[in-house]
């Protein structure tokens, strides 16, 4: 039965990466380069900026108990921005943990992102025209959701697609392949996206599975699945724009894989990377920097200065100061509060202990 | 003899078994060369090889599942779920088939698993982190549940759960994985899974408690001895099967009881305790039984759990209102 070897053989030689910038930010797949404006070129490198400021300043913000849970997203702004700058105001996304900047660039102002962070019930407040469910932390969950939420947005018959973000990790669970298979079997318009930032937490990718890439995953669901750079902006919107169209135009989700790294640690509650990633490793990931690479490209294009530059980082840091402002005075939580979530009417057994509840911390 | 915290009397437990017996294996989300991420399987795969100790891919449902095969194939598996909230995750070949193997069989197969995970609140985690979900495991026939709530019993308990032939949730409250350390015996021995402990003797009234609120109540039992209050402390140690002799033993003795969880006040442990003292010693009861719990609510965000969680006053106010009826 040679036949059976080949077929996963050939499959899997299929899965070439995509690329349209390489590491010296020239362009090396013209073919693909997207149709983007001198403007949105420079937006895009404007948001990459601001990303990394904002998790320098969360880190440390984080460091000094003025931030709660925070997963680091340095190294990974080409895969989160990119895919993101290919989107719709009335897309959908479905976040993991670590996707706190997607859900900033689609209109969640910064202070929810810090109330969210710090565990406080007003970071899930979105506004209305942010159409987005809060970052998950059950991991693989978000990936069935998107399904529903695609299937919802075909039946409406809305020009819009459901997108939702997960690690190299979250391909083991169960709910990936799930959300895939439904969404595939819906044709429904969905955008999955694996960020393969080479570990999770600890474990190295090569054991989440034998599979040789993520994006090979799709086929099984009979879905395109694509492989792409992830620290090459310009392959990641591409290929999410390309994602979109043909689920806008009925043909069904996509999977793309973005080949990606965390510089910093999995999360800041105790996470040392030292223990399981090498100084080369590092250094390696660091040459293919998104931000070097785009910099580049756009400096050859005398689009992007160092003013230019500092201007970004200057404003990130003014936001992000009156973010925290701004989320230090949001009111202290009671469990009152909390109890006033729980359902629409409240049944008795919350009715007794919201006046338990009152009487005590009204005290 | 040795000072040691409770995640080090958890890692010698391990250390131990899979010393005593080939068959044991341990395995979960970074329990390999990262030693787990509060460090409770730290060093094991060097010692005892990747053999023995090992990453899985990340799925709570696969973990179970691999279990539960390996069970069948005769291996004695010590599964970590990286946080209990991830109990929905495998909640199927927990309560749904390893609980059931040996019924299903006729009592001709076992499954001699321990899955082991952290739980409880205190320590600020994301959502799904911190949930004390140990009631709805309890309320599963055909599985026993442990909470240690000491480095000296974690030790004794987990080698009993490990060596047990059926299956046994291990839950190891954060709070208390680095909260104190106290003298644990370097030699192996064990704790009777099923055996509730009186942690403080009194005659005025029995405190039941587990895990972290072990320690509330004790605290609560100091405070109140200023005022003359004498309170005895249960611990279960054990909350699937409850040891209820010792319970009825000490409510009969004291005639009031106040049972105390972490867990939200609908269904769960001690309402099942309140039914059964009733049920057994009513006639030796001065007043109601009182329970003190977190309320109905999903567990809150961490800006707001310290407000939540039941702490020793709560504990003592419903002691002085069993005194005082
Ligand atoms: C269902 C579930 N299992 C386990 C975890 C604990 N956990 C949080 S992040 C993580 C690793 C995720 O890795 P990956 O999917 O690669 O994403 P990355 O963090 O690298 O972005 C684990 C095991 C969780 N949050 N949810
Ligand atoms: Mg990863």
């Amino acid at each position: 039965m040679t036949i059976l070897k080949h077929v996963l053989e050939s499959v899997e030689n299929q899965f070439e990466t995509f690329q349209i910038l390489n590491e010296d930010g020239k362009i090396v797949n013209k073919a693909d380069m997207p149709e983007l404006s001198d403007e949105e070129l420079k937006e895009l490198m404007r948001r990459m900026v601001y990303t990394r400021v904002l998790d320098q300043r969360s880190i440390a913000l984080n460091r000094q108990g003025r931030l709660g849970f925070y997963a680091p997203t340095a190294g990974q702004e080409a895969s989160q921005l990119g895919s993101h700058f290919a989107l719709e105001k009335e897309d959908y996304l479905l976040p993991g943990y670590r996707d706190v900047p997607q859900l900033i660039w689609q209109g969640l102002p910064l202070h929810q992102a810090f109330l969210w962070s710090r565990g406080h019930f007003a970071g899930g407040q979105f506004p209305e025209d942010v159409r987005a469910l809060f970052p998950q932390i059950i991991i693989g969950a978000q990936y069935v959701q998107a399904a529903g939420v695609a299937l919802g947005i075909k039946k409406r018959g809305k020009q819009a697609v459901a997108v939702t973000w997960t690690g190299d990790g979250g391909t083991s669970q169960g709910d990936f392949y799930e959300g895939m298979n439904f969404a595939g079997a819906y044709k429904a318009p969905a955008i999955f996206i694996a960020q393969n930032n080479g570990f999770a937490i600890s474990v190295p990718r090569e054991k989440q599975s034998s599979a040789k890439t993520l994006a090979q995953k799709a086929i099984a669901a009979g879905i395109e699945g694509i492989q792409v750079d992830g620290m090459d902006v310009l392959a990641v919107y591409a290929a999410t724009k390309h994602a979109r169209n043909r689920a806008i135009n009925g043909e069904g989700p996509t999977l793309i894989e973005t080949l990606t790294y965390r510089y910093g640690p999995h999360t800041m509650s105790g996470d040392d990377p030292t223990r399981y990633r090498s100084d080369e490793l590092n250094s390696e990931w660091e040459k293919k920097d998104p931000l070097i690479r785009f910099r580049k490209f756009l400096e050859g294009k005398k689009l992007w200065s160092e003013e230019e530059e500092a201007k970004v980082i200057e404003d990130a840091k003014n936001d992000i100061k009156e973010a925290i402002k701004k989320a230090d005075q949001a009111p202290k939580q009671k469990v009152t509060d909390l109890i006033g979530f729980m359902y629409e009417e409240l049944p008795v057994n919350l009715q007794a202990q919201m006046e338990e509840y009152q009487a005590k911390e009204s005290k | 003899m040795a000072q040691m915290t409770m995640i080090q009397a958890i890692t010698d437990a391990m250390r131990n078994e899979l010393k005593n017996d080939e068959n044991v294996l341990v395995f979960g989300e970074d329990v390999g060369q990262n030693g787990g991420v509060f460090r409770a399987t730290e060093g094991l795969q060097k010692e005892f090889g990747e053999d023995r100790v090992f990453d899985t891919p990340l799925a709570e449902s696969g973990i179970g599942g691999l279990a539960i095969g390996l069970a069948l194939e005769g291996y004695r598996p010590v599964p970590e779920i990286q946080f209990f909230g991830f109990l929905f995750e495998v909640m199927d070949s927990v309560a749904g088939q390893m609980n059931r193997i040996r019924f299903r069989t006729g009592g001709t197969k076992n499954q001699p698993i321990t899955v082991r995970a952290p739980f409880g609140g205190g320590v600020h985690t994301p959502e799904m982190h911190a949930d004390s979900l140990e009631g709805l495991i309890a309320q599963t026939p055909g599985i026993k549940v442990v909470i240690p709530s000491t480095p000296y019993e974690a030790k004794g308990l987990l080698i009993s759960s490990i060596r047990d032939n059926d299956p046994v949730v291990f839950l190891e409250h954060m709070k208390l994985y680095r909260s104190f350390r106290e003298e644990v015996p370097e030699e192996e021995y064990t704790i009777e899974l099923g055996k509730a402990a009186v942690k403080r003797e009194g005659k005025d009234v029995t405190v039941v408690a587990y895990g972290a609120m072990v320690h509330s109540s004790l605290k609560a039992a100091e405070e109140l001895e200023k005022e003359g209050i004498d309170v005895e402390v249960i611990d279960l140690r054990t909350v699937s099967p409850v040891d209820y002799e010792t319970v009825m033993e000490s409510v009969k003795k004291t005639g009031r009881a106040v049972v105390v969880q972490e867990a939200q006040r609908q269904a769960g442990i001690a309402a099942n305790i309140v039914a059964e003292i009733q049920e057994r010693a009513i006639l030796h009861l001065e007043a109601p039984v009182l329970r003190v719990t977190a309320a109905d609510t999903i567990y809150p965000f961490s800006e707001a759990e310290d407000v939540w969680l039941p702490n020793h006053q709560d504990i003592v106010e419903k002691i002085k209102a069993v005194v005082n009826f």
